[in-house]
């Protein structure tokens, strides 16, 4: 395995980091590592590394449209332009008439569009989806610390909560 | 004396310098932003409606099961000076304590919960725990907003979670922080590397009171900077792992200084010493920056003293502008101040002899 920074040495070094739930990892050799100095038992070193990296640059290109888009607010009569300005909203309804503009600006500060965490009594209490996605990442986790038992159960666990959602909705549906 | 002077006595919860990991974190801090529903956001309220939200939240908050023992602050009835107080104790932001408009406080006596009312967001609920336990934090505000939900309906959608008036915090609305003190890494020139990092981790490093504001006698505030796409668990774990290596890179920091630089760094902590035992004018700049170094010379024993970190981290507050003037019950401008500061500053310290 050659160098990720140099690219000609042999990788004589392995990190690994969880960025972002993802598992990363970097390979280097000798001399970079001791350029970069991750023999000094830091980890902070090694996100500034990542940065550095020729595939984690350029991930932030902003949107040249996103100033010159009109558009208001039929609810608090809110326009875009004044949100670019401050950076507040009107009321709810804006976020559904700017959706076309604050989406893709939601998913590049937030990375996600879609809410996992909690949800108010009066919709359902609790969270459904969030609960199934900690069984999920419980089972990868224990699958990978050969934890084989328990895998079993959370997958058991999965495999009735995906069947208690499905029912859910359907009964909604009818 | 009215209720806000009852808090002067008392230490604030965030510096009781107990809780886990207290030698480097000094306090957690959990706040959810929330909005009423059927009312525009803060910039598009009229005045009618400004004043129904804070009568409306004046109602409900007496209430409440857990609000036994809660203050209501209208900001009609406080003067700059309280504000500015409350403002010291982080119960209020700055945003919120420099309001022209009405606007109101609801703080639990323990100073534990406060909730402001229109902020940014028509409501900031914080809860406060000393040292690192932002679970607990998370589980008392969790306890507390569902509390209020059950007389009032928040403005929230299946896909995007609660709405907010800024995006930065749509979904859970939710900041974690924690005020960490790391005047090691300070001294051996290595915070900033700490503070690079965490960008790059997408959080957000702070000074003393919160967003723009600079980072004073070695504090900071780590947080939380995505709201959308994760649970409120899996928020406050990812920042907490953080911290975790934050709390042990001070510590080695801290073994270096006394291992390998003993005679540099003790230098450094009797010097604070001195000056703070001395001084007769002293600024909240410089005092702030010394008691950080008496302090790590308590948390490391070189000062061996009657005092405690505790101590310490009450007199960090006491020094503030408002807080000296509610001390000596008196308005007192930047100079006098300056001066009350040290007098109180060198009675305090009394005990550690140089």
């Amino acid at each position: 395995m050659t160098c990720n920074l140099c690219g000609t040495q042999e990788a004589t070094i392995h990190l690994t980091e969880i960025v972002d739930s993802q598992m990363i990892e970097i390979h280097l050799c000798e001399n970079c590592a001791q350029e970069k100095g991750t023999d000094f038992k830091t980890h902070f070193n090694f996100t500034e590394l990542l940065a550095g990296l020729p595939e984690a640059a350029g991930k932030s290109s902003k949107s040249q449209t996103e100033k010159k888009w009109t558009g208001q607010c039929a609810q608090c009569g809110m326009t875009y332009g004044e949100f670019s300005k401050s950076g507040r909203l009107g009321c709810e309804n804006c976020y559904d008439a700017f959706s076309k503009m604050l989406l893709p600006l939601i998913k590049r500060i937030q990375r996600s569009i879609r809410h996992v965490g909690k949800r108010p009594l009066k919709s359902g209490g609790a969270s459904s989806h969030n609960d199934l996605r900690l069984l999920q990442d419980r089972l990868r986790k224990s699958v990978q610390a050969e934890e084989f038992e328990t895998a079993a159960r959370l997958r058991d666990e999965i495999k009735q909560f995906e069947e208690k959602m499905k029912k859910g909705r359907k009964s909604k549906n009818e | 004396m009215s209720d806000i002077d009852t808090f002067v006595k008392q230490p604030a919860e965030w510096l009781r310098a107990s809780g886990p990991e207290s030698d480097v974190v000094v306090s957690s801090r959990l706040r959810l932003a929330r909005n009423l529903k059927g009312y525009p956001f803060l910039s598009k309220l009229n005045a009618e409606q400004r004043e129904e939200i804070v009568g409306r939240m004046g109602e409900i908050v007496p209430k409440g099961r857990i609000f036994e023992r809660t203050y209501y602050f209208r900001y009609s009835g406080l003067t700059d000076l309280d504000r500015q107080f409350l403002l010291e104790r982080h119960l209020v932001s700055r945003e919120h304590a420099a309001a022209k408009e009405e606007k109101a406080v609801a703080i639990t006596s323990n100073e534990v919960v406060s909730i402001m009312i229109l902020e940014e967001d028509h409501l900031r609920l914080q809860s406060f725990q000393s040292g690192f336990n932002l679970m607990e934090a998370w589980r008392i505000a969790n306890q507390i907003d569902s509390e209020i939900e059950k007389n009032i309906e928040f403005s929230f959608s299946e896909e995007l979670g609660y709405f907010t008036a800024c995006p930065t915090n749509v979904g859970t609305g939710l900041r974690a922080s924690c005020m960490l003190h790391l005047p090691s890494l300070v001294l051996t020139k290595q915070v900033h590397k700490v503070l690079q990092a965490l960008a790059k981790l997408n959080l957000a490093a702070r000074g003393l009171y919160g967003e723009g504001t600079q980072a004073t006698g070695n504090f900071f505030q780590f947080s939380n900077q995505m709201t959308l796409g994760q649970s409120e668990e899996e928020i406050i774990e990812n920042l907490a792992s953080v911290i975790r290596q934050v709390i042990e890179h001070e510590r080695e920091a801290r073994n270096y200084l006394r291992e390998k630089r003993k005679p540099k760094f003790e230098d450094q902590i009797w010097r604070a010493l001195g000056i703070l035992k001395s001084a007769r004018v002293i600024p909240s700049s410089e005092a702030t920056q010394l008691l950080s170094l008496v302090q790590l010379g308590i948390l490391m024993e070189l000062l061996d003293s009657g005092l405690t970190k505790t101590d310490l981290n009450a007199l960090f507050l006491l020094i503030q502008p408002a807080h000296l003037q509610k001390i000596m019950e008196k308005t007192l401008n930047a100079a006098e101040r300056d001066i009350c500061r040290a007098d109180l500053i060198r009675e305090h310290l009394a005990k550690i002899s140089l």
